[in-house]
């Protein structure tokens, strides 16, 4: 772990030696090759596929839990359950081209060019549903029982008794769920780099290409030389910072939490 | 019936429809491989050499590459893996500083993208220690990054056996050693085989980590410091940039799927008659 971090700082120091930290956020464009080296382009596309993807994944994930737990007999549970896990098992590169040649079609004939920041984000949906559909699982399973019965001999309707009981009891598990997907939308590279088109820009609507942090080093890496390398090992190292900041956050709030 | 009835079905059917959605997507993606995939399979396709990138041909070297990669991955994840696992659990106290420390970063390095250990396995195995693009630097980068997964469980498999084992084996008057080499680690097997498991599932799906560590030549590998094409970035060159090359990388999907379910039931299936011998 450390290792990684020092080998990452190592490689990145050439370039933060020579034009620094500032050209990375204010450079107009990214050229590495010429010396512009703006990263923001990559860091908004990161960020809206990631949140685009957290926001759909939440409902459907928490939802197909609490499905599992409340709603389902035991034997689908416990089927749809498998059924989740496998989801979960299936390789990005394989969801990368799913997305490809199913999903990316499907988008161009709403609107060309078809490999867009939506694509991207329901690739990622997909990928992350499982994280968190597992997570909620577990946390809900974690609920005292003696909470549910209570609730329910108040007379609450099901409803009354997830949306009041369940659901704030098991708060810090949901959340911690969340951020872990959070981080697996971030840190993907494969089906992202496959679905979003990788053209460098900003995107302004959700039909346009965009590419992300991870797809930017997974394309460059192959040619790139010199101070261009190293902008890359600098996106790797922000990428890193990112992680760090999730996990840190999941921690916090695994500490908070009011069962245990 | 009211109105109020009928209300407090609509939760009901609303987490009914949503299940049966993923339900529909996951048999979507699965039958869209399968359909595609199954009428190029065939044993010709599995013992040949690519031809014309791809296009034609089969995958062979691509699997012996595939299967070499891994090979090293868990030759080296699965000891280190162990004796952290075995550290953790058996020298440290849970809650010491050292546990703590090791443990956290553990978890980042869960978290840390798949990109970032192929920038790193880039520096520092390929460049740094001179191994090249080769099936032994990817090899290497997979075990970093499986490492995490395969410590956590090995540990929890540890911390699963009773403490009676422990006392036991003390009051017999047996090394540290000799309880955890011939009663620790027996009991731990299940905890291990799972790590095990999840680990092969992490690698065997990994592409971005091996574009830059284990590379793209599809050949036949000769050795370990020969470049070899894992099935996953096979998948990935045919579908970007070989055009028509859709119908192989489907078939390759299905083998790499295949490939993941066999590795899991095996692992199911061993753990399962372990279970029965011990329990006999």
């Amino acid at each position: 772990m450390i290792l990684i971090t020092v080998f990452l700082i190592l490689e990145a120091l050439p370039v933060l030696q020579q034009v620094g930290i500032v050209p990375f956020f204010r450079d107009r464009t990214w050229h590495p090759a010429q010396g512009s080296y703006t990263i923001i382009p990559m860091i908004w596309g990161t960020l809206f596929t990631a949140i685009g993807a957290v926001l759909i994944a939440t409902p459907l994930g928490i939802g197909s839990a609490i499905f599992c737990q409340y709603y389902a007999p035991p034997i689908i549970a416990q089927l749809y359950r498998r059924l989740i896990e496998i989801l979960a098992g299936i390789p990005s590169v394989v969801y990368g081209f799913w997305g490809l040649v199913v999903l990316v079609p499907l988008i161009r004939r709403l609107q060309p060019p078809g490999t867009s920041l939506l694509a991207g984000i329901l690739i990622l949906t997909l990928m992350i549903i499982p994280t968190i559909a597992l997570t909620a699982d577990a946390s809900f399973a974690k609920v005292p029982p003696a909470y549910l019965r209570g609730a329910a001999a108040l007379g609450l309707s099901k409803w009354a008794m997830i949306w009041g009981v369940a659901i704030p009891a098991a708060q810090s598990g949901l959340l911690t769920g969340l951020i872990l997907a959070t981080g697996r939308a971030i840190g993907e590279t494969m089906a992202v780099l496959m679905v979003c088109g990788n053209v460098v820009q900003t995107p302004t609507s959700l039909f346009e290409p965009m590419r992300t942090l991870t797809a930017n080093i997974a394309l460059e890496m192959a040619y790139a030389m010199g101070n261009h390398r190293s902008a890359l090992f600098v996106s790797g190292l922000l990428l890193m910072a990112m992680i760090g900041v999730l996990v840190a956050m999941a921690e916090v709030i695994s500490q908070g939490s009011i069962y245990e | 019936m009211n109105k109020s009835y009928y209300a407090s079905l609509l939760p009901g059917i609303v987490f009914w429809a949503i299940a049966l959605l993923i339900t529909t997507i996951f048999c979507w993606i699965f039958t869209d491989i399968l359909w595609h995939g199954i009428g190029q399979l065939s044993w010709e396709f599995l013992t040949t050499a690519p031809q014309n990138a791809g296009r034609e041909g089969g995958i062979f070297p691509i699997l012996v590459s595939t299967l070499l990669i891994l090979a090293v991955c868990m030759a080296v994840a699965i000891p280190i893996g162990v004796g952290t696992a075995v550290l953790l659990a058996e020298f440290s106290d849970r809650e010491s500083r050292f546990g703590r420390l090791v443990r956290r970063s553990l978890d980042i390095l869960a978290g840390v993208p798949s990109i970032v250990f192929g920038l790193f396995g880039n520096a520092f195995f390929a460049k740094v220690l001179g191994l090249g693009f080769s099936i032994l630097s990817g090899g290497l980068t997979l075990a970093c990054m499986v490492l995490p997964i395969l410590i956590r469980s090995t540990e929890e498999g540890f911390r699963a056996v009773p403490r009676e084992y422990r006392l036991g084996a003390a009051a017999l008057g047996l090394s540290k050693t000799t309880t955890i080499w011939n009663i620790l680690l027996p009991a731990a097997i299940p905890g291990l085989v799972v790590g095990f498991v999840l680990g092969i599932g992490r690698a065997i799906a990994e592409t971005a980590a091996l574009i830059f560590t284990s590379g793209y030549v599809d050949r036949m590998p000769e050795s370990l410091f020969d470049s070899g094409r894992a099935l996953s970035i096979h998948i990935f060159d045919l579908s970007m940039n070989v055009a028509g090359g859709d119908a192989n990388a489907y078939a390759s999907a299905l083998v790499l799927m295949l490939l993941l379910l066999l590795i899991n039931s095996t692992a199911i299936w061993i753990a399962s008659i372990w279970f029965q011998h011990q329990q006999t």
